[in-house]
């Protein structure tokens, strides 16, 4: 099949039609000003504005199911008909260059996926200022569907940035008591972070004379860069700072979980559900493609620190008094299981990694949305507040519960696929750090089923709880989408995975050498496939007996 | 071979009515939900008759692929994928049998309850789990049921969700299990890391076909560390030491949960788990060894609790973990097929008694405590008889079934190896302990008079028999509807009859049956050419003597050895019985005297050797305060976040701009954004004009 004109406009129209409606929001006139009784600014237009954006992200999200019904998944790198590449600026020389691989296509879907969703589940709880709500939603996801796709280093590292004025503002502006410390923190800490990655990339600038993500990989995997001996460790580290801090890895987390806990629902569910993943993406993309051995030399303290991020993370979760706040640290936990697939460098740690990222958006993505109807409810997140809430609500508590199974990774939802894999995977590098982190498959049980008891069961103790109404048609409509994904991608992985798992082959198996780029050697290959006593009976295993 | 049996419908009909129920049982009526949850479990069950009818037709093992579920081609691949041979058959049928006869038992014990509906989507769901666990073809697909029967525990446990402690019980048992699933998990990243799959076939016949490279370790190698992974990983599920302690609590559950779930099936599965291993265990004498103390000591160590338990469930309990202990004794001794024999007969006669209790329960209006019970032989007959004969069953005593499995497995464990009398004497101390708990509870709810007074709260249902609540306790004590009695006289006739179809090989002689028909059946499973595995190889180890033995069984010297050692067994489980009818019909006022001179030792059994409180004083106390105070408020808020805090207060003129952006006010700082964004895009046009 030769590319359509469609092929080659698709990433354009997916990464820039929110920001385009955008745009024609802030044309829009906000309608007539009244207060409402808490003295809130609302306008004539807020429900029209509401309706637009959701409209926008929904063909943002359909023109993205575009990708995977065209995408070749014959291809291991990135998709040569999707590509787009344009001259933008001339000196210095950056393209608007956007490629999609299986990796990237899946975290795109996610991100379309996830904006509508949250658009929904906040529709009635924004306190004023709609039309800058619906404007900044709709600027965040430009920009974090530009991450996935840019190629070009520069233009990478302006969506990296634009990211954060939109999610700082949402924080800052639309959340809840302590949100302007929050959005502060966010905001600095990560750009601070960033700052680092900016170094990286000018110094490759530099020395390789390309923004372009190809060009540079291929100057570093041929090896022959002037000086990027000594270079190697601190470009590595460069990207590895920014990268750290948004996953965030352990000891960089501690903006997350009061970032979270003071955003609005739909930034929560955006900053956990894609926000956090353009950091593990970032460390496959650039920290394990483009600097192969440098990558494996730190791989042991990497996968120390993920792997006390795993347990570290569920344990400070198992106390938090807050609702909102363990499910942050969740995050760092589940976030962790993300980077060690990546470090281990085997095929199923990596296509594991990928999956979790996607499963994490699933489910936490999930969670958030449903600590925001509590709180739309009961305007708080203290655990203590709750208690018999499955009484009152029933059709909640099952979702819950649901998406609860989701995150402890239970067999036949999507959270037990990425795990096991992820957990083989690091197993089958060093058997130390595949026991270590499975310690987690009990932790997890513990927090999430101690919350669940918490907040569900047991007797109604308070009476502003007696009442609560169940989830409402607008909040089930939200919550259906996730639920139902979180059980599909558990039953039905070699979907997703025959985008994923070629894809991230090739990020495992870049590697330098002095003979020229190389994608598969025979060693590489051995790396990554089974180990060798079984190797011959793999290809005939499906013999008479299973087929 | 043509045939198809369509084995992935078994499980998929009673899922069918979990989700039909689940989702709308609530606008049901409850005929509706009951013909909806008992029609899919007999439809799985005459599936299951089906593959009976087609059996000896088949090539065994039959197997069954519908598609792949994890797929990293060349690497990995997982399929959804089921199994048929003797031993999935066996687990088949009783699975499907016994929970059609508690499904059936349920329609009537759970008829006035709220939750009826919800109920039976759980119950369903638990069918549906463990038949995939049963019915898999490799070990992920096993683990989806292991964990999904896991989960129907876990909301059937916690059923009353509204009572603390049925919702605490719940996430003890979940969470318990998980540290067992830990070491399935485990286990699993071994298989895949040396075998590269983890479908059944393909891991034993690596094993079987390479004798050299994998040999019958002596030591601690591979097949070993695998062994004690996936035991670990059973004796969670199995309520073994020292991951039993979920299992009294569970019977916070509903009783026909408590029968189904945490007696004849569910807690089989690390049992069965270890059977299908049995390739693995048999090359790792080590941990088949420690399999064999782990069930001879929590055989014992269960029983010794269940002697002085007063709650009626509290007992049965106890008696399912000292049962699942004779099991996993059994496996331990390589002696697959005795452990899984004990594993049918005890779900019949567990079931049973369970299903009897509930009855009893039933009768009373949620009365559990036996001290409050007493003489209920006229008010209750047939609940009185079928529970005699569930009694007498688990007694070992014979010709019922319990007597047959239980002295199959005393012998083998006898004859496994020099030191095989060491499990006997502890089995046969254990019967002996079975016999008198078990008579102690007939003697205390059937016999004598009835006693006064109760342990429920005035004006309080105990547990979820709240819906009880109008049968009270100033009435009579009433028998319980034939939609309950009906189940229990066909499980009653099971365990009866259910034990002739593996009578030893020794008694067979005396009665004229040539061989253990059951065993004969099952070796298939447990023999594949074992051996000569063993003649091949040079080790010596104990446990492969039996495999040697069985080949050798006919000219067995020591069949008079056999029967000198039933006769002891059957005098211990006599003795039991006589003990009981001296100390509770006899001389009821003993016990208390006894229990006065014994001050001590009674207060430690009682309380269940403090096991609980060590675990949760040892353990769950510590992580927990330790994550507090230590993990969150120490390193986390003091150290971490007040290093980064600190960072960003003394970095050059940050405290001001801090400080200034910290005013709260929106619009100076959505300015200063501004000012950042309008920053970079300067730049961006300064490069581009460059």
């Amino acid at each position: 099949m030769t590319p359509t004109g469609m092929d080659r406009f698709a990433l354009t129209a997916i990464t820039f039609l929110p920001a385009v409606a955008a745009l024609l929001l802030m044309l829009f006139p906000r309608g007539h000003k009244q207060e409402d009784e808490h003295g809130h600014l609302l306008y004539g237009n807020d429900q029209a504005f509401k309706y637009a954006a959701l409209f926008a992200s929904l063909i943002a999200f359909i023109i993205s199911l575009h990708l995977p019904a065209h995408f070749d998944y014959h291809t291991a790198g990135f998709q040569p008909r999707f590509s787009t590449d344009l001259l933008w600026i001339k000196f210095p020389e950056i393209h608007y260059h956007l490629g999609v691989d299986g990796i990237s296509m899946w975290l795109v879907i996610l991100t379309t996926f996830l904006v509508p969703l949250s658009i929904l589940i906040q529709w009635n709880s924004i306190h004023g200022r709609v039309k800058e709500f619906m404007v900044l939603i709709l600027l965040l996801e430009t920009a974090m569907i530009g991450v996935f796709l840019a190629l070009d280093l520069f233009l990478f590292y302006v969506f990296w940035e634009a990211t954060l004025i939109p999610m700082a503002l949402l924080i800052g502006m639309y959340g809840h008591e302590r949100r302007v410390y929050a959005a502060v923190k966010f905001f600095l800490y990560t750009m601070v972070a960033s700052v680092f990655m900016l170094g990286s990339i000018i110094w490759l600038y530099l020395h390789v004379g390309s923004f372009d993500y190809i060009e540079i990989q291929a100057a570093l995997l041929s090896g022959k860069i002037p000086g990027i001996d000594h270079a190697a460790l601190w470009l590595f580290l460069g990207f590895f700072a920014a990268f750290a801090v948004k996953v965030p890895l352990f000891p960089f987390h501690t903006w997350l979980p009061d970032a979270h806990v003071e955003a609005p629902t739909a930034g929560s569910v955006l900053l956990a559900g894609v926000l956090l993943k353009m950091g593990t993406y970032g460390l496959m993309r650039f920290n394990v493609a483009l600097f192969p051995e440098e990558a494996r030399k730190h791989a042991p303290w990497i996968i120390t620190l993920a792997i006390i991020g795993i347990i570290y993370g569920a344990l400070v979760a198992l106390v938090q008094p807050n609702l909102k706040k363990l499910v942050a640290y969740s995050s760092v936990s589940h976030l962790g299981f993300v980077v060690l697939g990546i470090f281990s460098f085997t095929t199923a740690g990596a296509d594991g990694a990928v999956y979790q990222m996607l499963n994490h958006g699933v489910s936490t993505g999930a969670l958030f949305m449903l600590c925001g109807m509590i709180y739309d409810r009961r305007h708080t997140f203290e655990i203590k507040q709750f208690g018999g809430l499955a009484t009152p609500m029933p059709v909640y508590a099952i979702i819950f519960l649901i998406i609860t199974l989701s995150s402890i990774g239970l067999p036949l939802t999507n959270g037990f696929v990425g795990e096991f894999l992820v957990l083989s995977g690091a197993f089958q590098a060093k058997s130390l750090y595949g026991a270590l982190a499975a310690t987690g498959v009990i932790w997890s049980a513990g927090y999430m089923l101690w919350l669940y008891q918490r907040t569900f069961y047991g007797e109604l103790t308070l009476d502003v709880n007696r009442r609560l109404p169940d989830a409402t048609m607008r909040e089930k409509v939200s919550l259906f989408p996730l639920v139902a994904m979180a059980i599909i991608m558990g039953l039905f992985s070699p979907y997703w995975m025959q985008a994923i798992d070629p894809s991230s082959r090739a990020v495992n198996n870049a590697r330098v050498s002095t003979m020229g780029i190389q994608g598969t050697t025979s060693e590489t290959m051995t790396r990554n496939s089974a180990p060798p006593i079984v190797r011959s009976q793999i290809t005939n295993h499906q013999s008479p007996i299973t087929r | 071979m043509e045939h198809n049996l369509h084995l992935w419908f078994i499980p998929l009909l009673p899922l069918t009515g979990a989700l039909i129920n689940g989702a709308l049982g609530r606008r049901f009526s409850k005929p509706l939900v009951t013909a909806i949850a008992l029609l899919s479990t007999a439809a799985a069950f005459g599936m299951a008759l089906n593959v009976v009818m087609q059996f000896s037709g088949l090539q065994l093992p039959y197997v069954e692929n519908h598609g792949a579920w994890i797929q990293l081609p060349g690497t990995f691949n997982v399929d959804f994928a089921f199994m048929l041979d003797q031993l999935s058959l066996i687990m088949l049928l009783v699975v499907t049998g016994v929970g059609f006869l508690i499904h059936i038992y349920s329609a009537g014990y759970m008829a006035d309850d709220d939750g009826y509906y919800r109920f039976f989507s759980y119950l369903n769901l638990f069918m549906f789990f463990m038949l995939m666990l049963v019915l898999a073809n490799n070990y992920l697909l096993m683990f989806v049921g292991w964990e999904g029967v896991g989960l129907a525990s876990y909301l059937l446990i916690g059923f009353y969700f509204h009572k603390h402690s049925a919702a605490q019980a719940g996430k003890k048992a979940f969470i318990v299990n998980r540290v067992g699933d830990f070491g399935f998990l485990l286990g699993m990243f071994l298989l895949v890391k040396h075998f590269g799959s983890l479908d059944y076939s393909v891991i034993f016949n690596q094993i079987l076909q390479h004798p050299a490279q994998f040999p019958i370790e002596s030591g601690a190698g591979l097949l070993t560390l695998v062994s004690f992974c996936l035991m670990v990983g059973a004796t969670g599920k199995s309520a073994q030491i020292p991951l039993y302690v979920w299992l009294p609590d569970a019977m916070e559950g509903p009783t026909p949960v408590s029968a189904l779930i945490h007696a004849a099936t569910m807690v089989t599965a690390g049992i069965y788990m270890v059977a299908r291993s049995n390739v693995i265990f048999n090359h790792a004498p080590m941990a088949l060894n420690v399999v064999a103390i782990i069930g001879a000591l929590t055989a014992f160590f269960a029983a010794s609790i269940g002697i002085v338990q007063t709650d009626i469930k509290r007992v049965l309990a106890y008696s399912t973990i000292s049962q699942l202990g004779y099991m996993f004794m059994a496996c331990g001794v390589a002696a697959y097929s005795a452990g899984i024999f004990h594993l049918m007969t005890h779900a019949f006669f567990k079931a049973l008694l369970f299903l009897s209790a509930g009855s009893v329960i039933h009768a009373l209006g949620g009365e559990q405590d036996m001290r409050y019970m007493g003489g209920l032989r006229k008010h209750i007959p047939v609940t009185f008889w079928v529970m005699t004969i569930a009694t007498i069953a688990i007694a070992g005593i014979p010709p019922f079934a319990g007597f047959f499995s239980k002295d199959e497995i005393l012998w083998k464990a006898f004859s496994s190896s020099d030191h095989g009398w060491i499990f006997w004497a502890i089995g046969l101390v254990t019967a002996l302990m079975t016999s008198f708990y078990m008579f102690r509870l007939l003697f205390m709810t059937f016999f004598g008079e009835r006693r006064e007074g109760s342990s429920l709260e005035p004006g309080h249902g105990h547990g979820g028999h709240g819906a009880h609540e109008d049968h009270g306790h100033g009435r009579e004590p009433h028998e319980s509807p034939w939609i309950m009695l009906g189940p229990l006289v066909v499980l009653a006739v099971l365990s009866v009859v259910g034990g002739w179809v593996g009578i030893p090989h020794s008694m067979g002689k005396l009665i004229g049956v040539q061989q253990n028909h059951f065993e004969e059946f099952l070796a298939p499973v447990f023999e594949h050419g074992n051996s000569e595995q063993v003649a091949a190889s040079e080790s010596k180890e104990p446990p492969t003597k039996y495999a040697k033995g069985e080949a050798a069984s006919d000219t067995h010297p020591s069949d008079a050895t056999e029967i000198e050692l039933t006769g002891v067994s059957i005098l211990a489980g006599l003795i039991g019985l006589f003990a009981a009818w001296y100390l509770y019909l006899s001389r009821p006022e003993l016990p208390a005297r006894i229990v006065a001179r014994i001050g001590g030792l009674y207060s430690l059994v009682v309380h269940k050797y403090y096991v609980d409180e060590i675990y949760q004083d040892g353990i769950v106390e510590p992580i927990v305060d330790g994550s507090r105070s230590v993990l969150w408020k120490g390193v986390d808020v003091e150290v971490i976040d007040g290093a980064v805090n600190g960072a960003g207060s003394t970095a050059k003129g940050g405290w001001s701009i801090m400080r200034e952006m910290q005013s709260g006010n929106i619009r100076s700082y959505a300015g200063w954004v501004a000012l950042g964004a309008a920053c970079l895009v300067a730049y961006m046009i300064w490069m581009g004009a460059q």
